[in-house]
């Protein structure tokens, strides 16, 4: 296994195709999750944790039922199910297992089911054709580039409440034009990834 | 249900609660799908299609899908109907598969969907919710498009493919790129308060008013009332 490319993989994950900042997926919880700090690093967590289990289960799912079976075209749907499972069963074991840990990432996880990035990160590594170990990776990427992108957000969000905006501005435009700032600091990303082993 | 006449809930999906625009649902698309003009048009009727028969359907079985499972049943209507116009899409329309991609499949969980099944479609009957489909739509479609066009004309110099010769010159890259989306999608709303004269009930932020996931949440996630403005 060449460990250069997972770490390509991981690095172009959480910078380059950052899935909120550049493929605008999972864009209602980054903004709606991320007026507070800890609220952002929570929801971040939880849906790195999702994903990772998502795509251990998604994975396999695809190659050996949904291929085998000559049944692909199912793959929304049954991916979609996996995950709603997924998510209600993790809350379930948290809640009962881990009552602490459930107050800080539990109430994150209904919102989690209907997050187009873990759709997204687990229908992607198929269409990638990644192996499992880097589909994996590239899951693990996503989820920090999430987590990532919420943190830093979170910060900005804090200074745009204490500055005075324009009538027009207040509320979600600001939010959405600020956010453009950080995707455009994103961009400079764009280009060193690919070139770092080179 | 007087206050619901056929044009209203039509006109409602379209102007007053547009999906985009004011109940800003459906974010991901919005942003993803909006680069150009082809593409932005073809998720919003795709969209649309799904929209109309998951209402219809969700609607017809109002009284035997149980309280506690709705959300699952949902999700698995939904995502059948889309299955469904993801092939269609796959075999009339390749070049629209290839521009659309993975966001054909996340029609799945485009908020708008799931939103108006719980909002609307559950508590009316079945051709109320097909007209809240087809307005829901068309609101959809139209802010998508409009977004499309404002990115394409000046981000490309083109307008659904179709060169703008004398803005060749003048082309902002930055509209067609991931940030300029954002800008963009910013100053529309702004637009609307301006227009509007700040009337219109533009959500200020994100909360658990029409946030689809609010019944299985409880509000945990979210404040509860946008306290930042």
């Amino acid at each position: 296994m060449d460990v250069k490319v997972l770490i390509v993989i991981l690095l172009s994950a959480v910078f380059v195709d950052n899935y909120v900042l550049s493929r605008f997926l999972g864009i209602c919880p980054f903004l709606g999750v991320s007026k507070k700090i800890d609220q952002a690093v929570g929801m971040g967590v939880a849906v790195t944790m999702v994903m990772l289990l998502a795509t251990a289960v998604t994975w396999p799912i695809q190659y050996y039922v949904l291929n085998t079976l000559n049944l692909g075209y199912l793959q929304n749907i049954a991916f979609i199910l996996v995950i709603a499972t997924l998510v209600q069963i993790l809350e379930l074991l948290l809640k009962k297992f881990s009552p602490s840990l459930y107050k800080g990432l539990g109430v994150y996880l209904p919102l989690i089911t209907t997050n187009c990035a873990v759709l997204g990160v687990t229908i992607n590594n198929i269409i990638d054709g990644y192996n499992f170990l880097e589909s994996m990776v590239s899951s693990l990427g996503c989820g920090l580039g999430f987590l990532l992108a919420m943190v830093l957000f979170s910060g900005l969000r804090s200074k745009i409440n204490d500055s005075k905006v324009p009538a027009p501005f207040r509320g979600l435009a600001v939010t959405l034009i600020a956010a453009s700032f950080i995707s455009l600091a994103f961009m400079g990303f764009s280009g060193i990834v690919e070139n770092i082993f080179a | 249900m007087n206050k619901n006449t056929s044009a209203s809930v039509l006109l409602n999906g379209i102007l007053k609660e547009n999906p985009v625009l004011v109940l800003i649902l459906g974010t991901c698309p919005t942003l993803a799908t909006t680069t150009t003009v082809d593409g932005a048009f073809g998720m919003g009727i795709a969209a649309m299609a799904v929209l109309i028969c998951s209402n219809v359907f969700i609607s017809l079985l109002r009284k035997v899908i149980p309280e506690s499972m709705r959300i699952p049943c949902y999700i698995v209507i939904i995502a059948g109907f889309v299955t469904i116009v993801k092939m269609l899409v796959q075999a009339f329309l390749p070049d629209l598969y290839v521009t659309l991609g993975v966001y054909l499949d996340l029609i799945t969980v485009n908020c708008i969907i799931l939103g108006r099944a719980e909002m609307f479609a559950n508590k009316n009957p079945v051709v109320a919710s097909a007209l809240d489909g087809i307005g829901m739509g068309l609101g959809f479609t139209l802010a998508l498009t409009l977004m499309s066009t404002i990115r394409e004309v000046f981000g490309a110099a083109s307008f659904a493919g179709i060169a703008i010769p004398f803005l060749e010159n003048y082309k902002i890259e930055f509209f067609t790129k991931a940030p300029g989306g954002l800008v963009v999608y910013g100053l529309l709303i702004a637009l609307i308060y301006v227009v509007t004269h700040g009337r219109a009930p533009v959500k200020k932020s994100f909360s658990c008013e029409g946030c689809p996931n609010a019944g299985t949440c409880h509000g945990a996630a979210c404040e509860k009332k946008g306290a930042e403005s």
